[in-house]
């Protein structure tokens, strides 16, 4: 390997000009060129990608690269098995290595269920490229035409003869330093209907490591010379420090105080000496006055914000809502609302940076490894490839961790003290400085004819933003926009964080529209659906859970009811059915869940519906308890024992159905199957008790008001 | 640049007091700010056992005392001294795991697998004490592990084929 300090990552190298064979020895390259941003957007053929690689070696083991990240999503192993299945290799003979930025290709970052559609397609085609030219080459050594070259379980071998003429991948590579281009014109990847690894359960790649405690996240690293640090936080958002003594701090035996212009940060030998050495910093902040919870939908109604720097602005209009109004039998008016929630991964963010000769190394669990290449470049004052990023196994994500601030303020600490430095935050600084899924004010106006089919449906969504905000039923006339706003609370990116919001919305209120017409909310529903996939998947679920068509609420007041709701997003398309106790205590039991979801062709079985399984359970959190309380710009409930998220004793039976359709492209299962939860709990709630619960989450305390 | 390497066990001087974990004797100093979690991660460099709230509410630093689950954060190293400490390195025989590991695997129950150390070893230590408990009882005895992936039905799965695979191996002749 050569020095650090003339490294250059491989995807700011042309792709002729990337040293493969220094780095992983003799062998057979492959590479899809990358797909660089169009003038305006994504463009055909989903976002701009860096690409992808093959590496097929001497050991006959093929090293594939992806500039996505293992957060807990499985995207590991099922990126490794369409490598596998292109190539025909056991599992074990693939070596994934991801979010690395010096040999990784360029990523825009693991979110928006973007896995399956991107990396694993992108793979599929290189996989498919590199098995041509290993059958090309098989053919020449072994004298046949390429296709009578059949290539399985690591040989190339001559169809026609069973007992001889094979030779070994590791063998055919030897000595061989050839880097080919895939056109993914004229490849043709496998398709799912004879997929024969994808598409089958296996058992997850990490797991030995998982069970024995072998597998080291960032907060486990640790390098020669490594110290360790902590970052100067405001105790509340906005806050700015007016005036520091770091004296006390300073005298602790090793401590090493690091000042830049707003940024302090302390450095010691080991975490207790560092964690003392930031209680011992004497700070005076300024607050400025920020809204409570309890005043949060006023704040935002009157904290509209303006500009041009919100991306996700959606102004969407068909028809015209107010003739039909004019023309309604009836109509309808509500308010929705979700809560500010943590992702409070279990694994806290962690960074670990080390200099060499002016260029950084920083391992930290980020989703986002390219973007904080370029955050750490900015920040620092030296070139991207100067900076390498590395993101490790991480303890889970959720999209709660996309920022760059903790690996720059390790990257600062580490430079400054001239030895590495680890960062690890305590559950208190997860709580307090990530920042949350937005707060959503959701304003829905509807109407219908006399016909009772809906006519106009307009959808005001405040903050949350616009993913599933549209419908996926016939309405002639609509009106649908996303307007940001001012918040009291730092807010990003969540796992399926606006689609969560505007699908509670949308299907409460469909659900609210069935019931005053008198009619089944299955039946309302399926009158109305423009999309097939989604009316199969609903019909598929209700099926299932045995439903019994009537309208809502349900007339026996027994206490029992029962509520559907769907989505469609990102590609999925899921129904959730769920079945609810509300007794004469009005303690709210969850008795059932059925979820089914439909993605494409299902690319890793046990891993997706363990993705279904998981997002259900996490989505229950939001829908009934999980909820962040502030005042005056201060988390009042930064600790588990105060924010609460679901546990073993929370969870109901979960029935998880998937449908496989082999011929349709593979999209994502990390966020979609969410968010049909929480309004088939709040329908059901309403179908049991006769109370409509519009505000997530619905039952803080466990009680049905 | 060389990659990160978990440390090894430091050699203290002569201390004040030998924890025995996983079989093997650490001297450590027994001050009373280090509580086992500290210790065992950060001098021990037996970092399978997770740090995840500090305040006993998410059971991923759980360990092995003498048998039973404790939580490390909410444990002084002082109290410990003399008694057998197991962690999730030290819980497979060599190279052969433990059935409550093996179901683990199995039963594909973790996603991002930081919760799994502390999970695997509540449930052994459930099991010694309950060989064959109900679905409630599992429920109950890890409702103090917090699995944020939401992966609680396949750790009750692989609780329950953990159960079937100790008692048939009790129940095997020798």
């Amino acid at each position: 390997m050569t020095a650090a300090s003339s490294v250059v990552p491989f995807d700011l190298l042309p792709v002729k000009e990337r040293p493969y064979f220094e780095h992983y020895g003799p062998g057979l390259v492959v590479v899809l060129p990358a797909k660089r941003p169009g003038p305006s957007g994504w463009g055909e053929g989903g976002p701009p990608h860096g690409g992808a690689w093959i590496h097929i070696g001497e050991d006959g083991r093929a090293r594939a690269f992806s500039g996505k990240v293992e957060v807990g999503q499985g995207t590991r192993t099922a990126l490794s098995l369409v490598v596998a299945e292109e190539l025909r290799l056991p599992l074990s003979s693939v070596i994934l290595t991801m979010g690395d930025t010096d040999v990784c290709p360029w990523d825009m970052g693991t979110f928006g269920s973007r896995s399956m559609p991107d990396p694993a397609q992108h793979l599929r085609t290189t996989g498919a490229a590199a098995r041509a030219v290993l059958e090309r080459l098989a053919a020449a050594r072994l004298g046949v035409p390429p296709q009578e070259i059949e290539v399985e379980g690591g040989e190339a071998r001559v169809r026609s003869r069973p007992d001889g003429g094979s030779v070994s991948l590791g063998e055919l590579v030897r000595g061989h330093q050839e880097v080919v281009i895939v056109d993914p014109a004229t490849t043709h990847p496998e398709p799912p209907s004879s997929w024969t690894r994808a598409g089958h359960p296996v058992e997850d790649v990490a797991s030995k490591e998982v069970v024995t405690g072998r597998r080291r996240y960032t907060s486990d690293l640790q390098l020669p010379g490594m110290l360790h640090g902590k970052i100067l936080f405001p105790p509340s958002y906005g806050a700015k420090l007016r005036k520091i003594d770091v004296a006390a701090a300073q005298a602790i035996p090793g401590v090493v105080v690091v000042r830049e212009g707003e940024f302090v940060g302390v450095v010691a030998p080991d975490m207790m000496s560092a964690r003392a050495a930031l209680r011992a910093i004497r700070a005076e902040w300024e607050s400025s006055p920020q809204p409570s919870d309890h005043e949060i939908v006023e704040f935002l109604r009157q904290h509209l914000a303006e500009g041009e720097d919100f991306w996700d602005v959606l102004q969407h209009e068909t028809g015209n809502v107010k003739d039909a109004y004019a023309s309604a039998a009836a109509s309808f008016h509500e308010t929705y609302t979700t809560a500010y929630i943590a992702h409070s991964p279990l694994e806290t963010h962690a960074a670990l940076a080390a200099w060499q000769d002016g260029r950084v190394t920083v391992w930290v669990g980020t989703q986002t490894p390219f973007r904080a290449r370029d955050a750490l470049s900015d920040a620092l004052g030296i070139p991207p490839s100067s900076v390498r990023v590395i993101v490790p196994p991480t303890g889970s994500g959720f999209g709660g961790k996309h920022a760059a601030e903790l690996a720059i303020g390790t990257a600062r600490l580490a430079k400054d003290v001239g030895h590495p430095v680890r960062v690890v935050y305590s559950r208190q600084e997860e709580f307090t400085q990530a920042y949350f899924r937005p707060m959503a004010v959701i304003d829905v106006r509807s109407s219908v004819g006399k016909d009772r089919a809906l006519t106009a449906w307009e959808f005001h969504v405040l903050n949350a933003g616009s993913a599933a905000a549209r419908i996926p039923y016939r309405v002639a006339n609509q009106k649908i926009d996303n307007q940001p706003t001012e918040s009291p609370l730092p807010q990003g990116s969540y796992r399926a964080l606006a689609a969560t919001a505007n699908n509670f919305a949308r299907e409460s209120h469909v659900d609210e529209v069935a019931a005053q017409l008198g009619f089944d909310p299955v039946e309302f529903r399926l009158r109305h659906l423009a999309d097939d996939r989604l009316a199969t998947v609903l019909r598929a679920v209700t099926e299932h859970a045995g439903w019994n068509p009537r309208p809502s609420p349900a007339p026996a007041r027994d206490g029992q009811g029962r509520g559907v709701a769907v989505g469609l997003e990102k590609g999925g398309r899921v129904a959730t059915f769920v079945e609810v106790e509300v007794p004469d205590d009005r303690h709210l039991r969850i008795e059932r869940i059925v979820t089914g979801y439909e993605c494409g062709a299902i690319v890793h079985p046990s891993n997706l519906r363990s993705q279904v399984e998981g997002g259900t359970v996490m989505a229950l959190g939001g829908a009934l308890f999980e909820a962040v309380r502030f005042q005056d710009g201060r988390v009042l409930n930064p600790k588990f024992s105060e924010y609460r998220v679901p546990r073993f004793q929370d969870v109901p039976p979960i029935e998880v159905l998937l449908l496989d359709r082999k011929d349709l492209p593979s999209q994502g299962g990390g966020e979609t199957p969410l968010i049909a939860l929480a309004p088939a709990i709040a329908n059901a709630i309403f179908d049991a008790a006769g109370t409509r619960l519009r505000s997530l989450p619905l039952v803080p305390d466990g009680i049905v008001p | 640049m060389t990659a990160p390497a978990p440390a090894s066990a430091p050699s203290h001087p002569k201390g004040l007091g030998t924890l025995r974990v996983n079989g093997t004797g650490y001297d450590v100093p027994l001050a009373p700010d280090r509580n086992l979690l500290y210790v065992l991660r950060e001098e021990l460099g037996l970092t399978g056992t997770k740090y995840g709230c500090g305040e006993g509410e998410c059971g991923a630093c759980k360990v092995l005392l003498d048998g039973v689950a404790v939580r490390a954060c909410q444990t002084s190293v002082g109290e410990v001294v003399g008694h057998a400490i197991t962690t999730i390195e030290g819980l497979a025989q060599g190279e052969e795991f433990h059935p409550v590991q093996t179901a683990f695997v199995e039963a594909g129950a973790f996603q991002c697998g930081f919760c799994t150390p502390g999970m695997i070893l509540q449930a052994v230590s459930l099991l010694r004490q309950n060989p064959d408990p109900s679905e409630d009882e599992i429920r109950a005895a890890l409702n103090g592990n917090i699995c944020r992936c939401g992966g609680y039905f396949r750790i009750v799965a692989a609780v329950q084929r953990a159960s079937t695979l100790l008692r048939s191996a009790a129940e095997a002749p020798p």
